[in-house]
């Protein structure tokens, strides 16, 4: 009879920090395939964010507006410096920019009949302007990226606004792959690229190099809009505070600033998690940057990546943004990371669907492929059946608005008429790290690391 | 300051009024066929956003974004033309009668841009169906990851000409200094030379189309993959 006065040694099985089993799956990955890899969304590090920040409430030495009587308002203006019809928005929560080709052409329309619905902007994205967004959006939005495909002067015309796009946070200083497999005819023909070939999109704009090159390109484009409408200018978040003032001497009437936790349809995954700073840090240099040039209220801070909730909303504008932006928030509300789509009413598991990609429900960041379970990033003629425009519409819809209602709450509970009067004052940090990044005091101490 | 005859608009934009130049340009023309640019002195954005069969004649050196995203319009730059000239032209023809500085014709979608002289750097850049012309030589990168249309060069190209090319192609007379990635010389066929031959002939020029050579993309990098040599 074996027996053991001892326990199985349990040392044995001690995981490496260093080399962690996410790390050993990595480098085994590397090793077989000889690529990086590719996915979608953003940043899955933990960095200091908006969870790190904290309201004070009114109380005795600030009074409270009643939560339930009295208005608050979330009416925002965008580019208001030089466009003659500045955007005019209910709420100061609007849709980032996500190309026809990432997504859908039903999730582009139902994305605008949303945005429409209550009041915001949606934005076009590499690709070019589909009619669908185009019909369904009342405040659409058009990007200039560098490589202009699908870019073209009758879309400029029909646009509200003009976003230059010179990063984003997922990938600073990176551009794009639009994988193959997700190249349908509409697709390619809009890009003028066979269907089916890597799309590969540069990282340069092909007719300006600089910030002084800018200033004359934003020029341009404000003749062949004849000043009408608002340009702005997106810089993924790395050197926020020197990026954005170029943004404003380049002539913008609004800047969007993206930082890291920004979403990708397909970038690098060593790109989206080791390039550019947390939203958290980029607000507060990019709102420096406007006070340092005297420039806040002319021009206007949008501010992305990894906004979730009203309260995050909350937080950035008590910063001092002007808006927020969100894409990945709105496709989990569409049903990314669902564990079922809705047909005709009826749900319908996607689990084997997300199985065959190697995951689950919750865990899924295959936007690349365009095998999107849930019929979102996707441009197979059945899987883009999934996703029907009214049901993924109303679901934004309530998304949206249930944002806006937690960014009134709060805005109420610290005494505020209007979402814009939110300031700095009225936040606190939770860590040394968010109270330095965010200027903004550790709670309970008057104590903001950096600063006198 | 503009003044007019019947049918010909003269604007001289000395004082700097390319913004009355361009909403005139863009505002219904009536009559107007010909509008007659004087004094440019390289100014920024002539004539950009037209959507008019209008003739423009640009009396001097233009800047950066001549007639920039044109549509229908035939403008002629009788000097040189500053970075990204016709970039963006969606149809019609520009016609630059001296150099043209970088990014010309960038991410054109149609149309034909003739450039008498040299064009420099990134001649082409993202071209997007358009055909270009060039009576002189092209800087380096020129048509990088070109997608569609065609360029003729009638003197040299330098460096990575057609790097990262994709459905486009390029014909050039005189010396290659290099090929870009992925880009490779193909032998002319008879629809190649009947190709060079109708673009020498719209841009005005005599050369034999024979004495052409043909640049297209070899499509080594259509697809991501680990044995696809790693120049990108």
């Amino acid at each position: 009879m074996n027996t053991s006065n001892t326990a199985p040694p349990t040392v044995s099985r001690e995981e490496s920090a260093t080399f962690d089993r996410k790390t050993i799956d990595y480098i085994q990955r590397a090793a077989a395939s000889g690529l990086y890899e590719i996915r979608g969304l953003g940043a899955k590090r933990q960095v200091p964010h908006f969870d790190d920040l904290l309201f004070l409430g009114a109380s005795l030495s600030r009074y409270p507006l009643e939560g339930y009587r009295e208005k608050c308002s979330s009416k925002t203006v965008l580019g208001t410096r030089f466009a003659k019809k500045p955007v005019e928005l209910e709420m100061p929560i609007t849709i980032a920019g996500m190309s026809f080709g990432a997504l859908s052409a039903n999730v582009k329309e139902a994305l605008g009949r949303a945005a429409t619905e209550v009041g915001t902007s949606t934005t076009t994205g590499d690709g070019g302007m589909t009619r669908e967004e185009r019909e369904s959006s009342k405040v659409l939005v058009y990007q200039c990226l560098p490589s202009r495909y699908g870019f073209n002067p009758d879309d400029v015309r029909r646009a509200d606004a003009i976003e230059i796009v010179i990063g984003q946070g997922a990938k600073p200083g990176g551009g794009g792959m639009l994988l193959g497999q997700k190249i349908n005819p509409r697709v390619a023909a809009m890009r003028v690229l066979p269907q089916g070939v890597d799309q590969r999109s540069a990282a340069r704009h092909p007719d300006w190099t600089g910030p002084d090159d800018l200033v004359i390109k934003i020029l341009e484009l404000r003749e062949i809009t004849d000043w009408k409408v608002p340009i702005y200018v997106k810089i993924g978040a790395t050197r926020v505070f020197n990026d954005v003032k170029l943004a404003v001497h380049a002539g913008a009437d609004v800047v969007v600033v993206d930082g890291m936790q920004g979403g990708t349809a397909a970038t690098q995954t060593t790109f989206i998690e080791n390039v550019g700073i947390p939203t958290l840090a980029a607000v507060r240099q990019a709102v420096d940057a406007l006070d340092d040039l005297n420039m806040k209220g002319q021009v206007q801070l949008i501010v992305s990546g990894g906004i979730r909730s009203g309260a995050d909303a909350a937080k950035a504008l008590a910063m001092g943004a002007d808006a927020v932006s969100i894409g990945q928030g709105v496709l989990f509300a569409l049903g990314c990371n669902s564990e079922s789509y809705v047909q005709g009413g009826q749900h319908i598991s996607a689990v084997q669907d997300y199985a065959a990609l190697g995951t689950a429900p919750g865990f899924c960041h295959h936007c690349h492929t365009g095998r999107c379970p849930v019929g979102v990033t996707t441009q197979d003629a059945v899987l883009e059946t999934r996703l029907e425009p009214a049901v993924g519409a109303k679901r934004l819809r309530n998304y949206l608005r249930t944002m806006n209602m937690e960014l009134t709450t709060i805005a109420r509970a610290c005494g505020k008429q209007n979402v814009h009067h939110l300031e700095r004052e009225d936040l606190v940090a939770l860590t040394v790290e968010a109270a330095a990044m965010a200027g903004v005091p550790l709670a309970g101490t008057d104590w903001i690391p950096g600063r006198r | 300051m503009k003044a007019e005859t019947s049918d010909c608009v003269v604007f001289d934009i000395a004082d700097g009024s390319v913004r009355a130049l361009n909403q005139f340009l863009h505002d219904p023309m009536g009559p107007t066929r010909q509008v007659v640019v004087e004094n440019p002195d390289g100014a920024h954005s002539i004539a950009v956003g037209v959507n008019a069969p209008v003739e423009i004649d640009i009396r001097g050196h233009a800047g950066y974004y001549a007639a920039g995203m044109n549509q229908h319009a035939t403008v002629t730059i009788a000097g040189n033309a500053g970075p990204g000239v016709a970039e963006n032209m969606m149809s019609g023809r520009v016609t630059v009668r001296g150099f043209a500085s970088v990014s010309a014709g960038a991410s054109a979608h149609g149309g034909l841009l003739v450039i008498e002289g040299d064009a420099g750097l990134r001649c082409g850049i993202s071209l997007k169906g358009a055909d270009i012309v060039v009576g002189g030589d092209v800087g380096a990168f020129s048509a990088f990851m070109a997608q569609a249309g065609r360029m003729v060069v009638c003197g040299d190209a330098a460096e990575n000409l057609g790097d990262s090319l994709y459905e486009a192609v390029l014909y050039v007379r005189g010396e290659v200094k290099s090929l870009g990635a992925d880009a490779q010389f193909e032998p002319m066929t008879d629809a190649d030379r009947a190709a060079v031959a109708g673009l020498l002939q719209a841009a005005g020029f005599s050369h034999d189309p024979a004495s052409f050579r043909r640049v297209a993309s070899a499509k080594q990098l259509y697809h991501w993959n680990a044995d696809a040599k790693q120049e990108y």
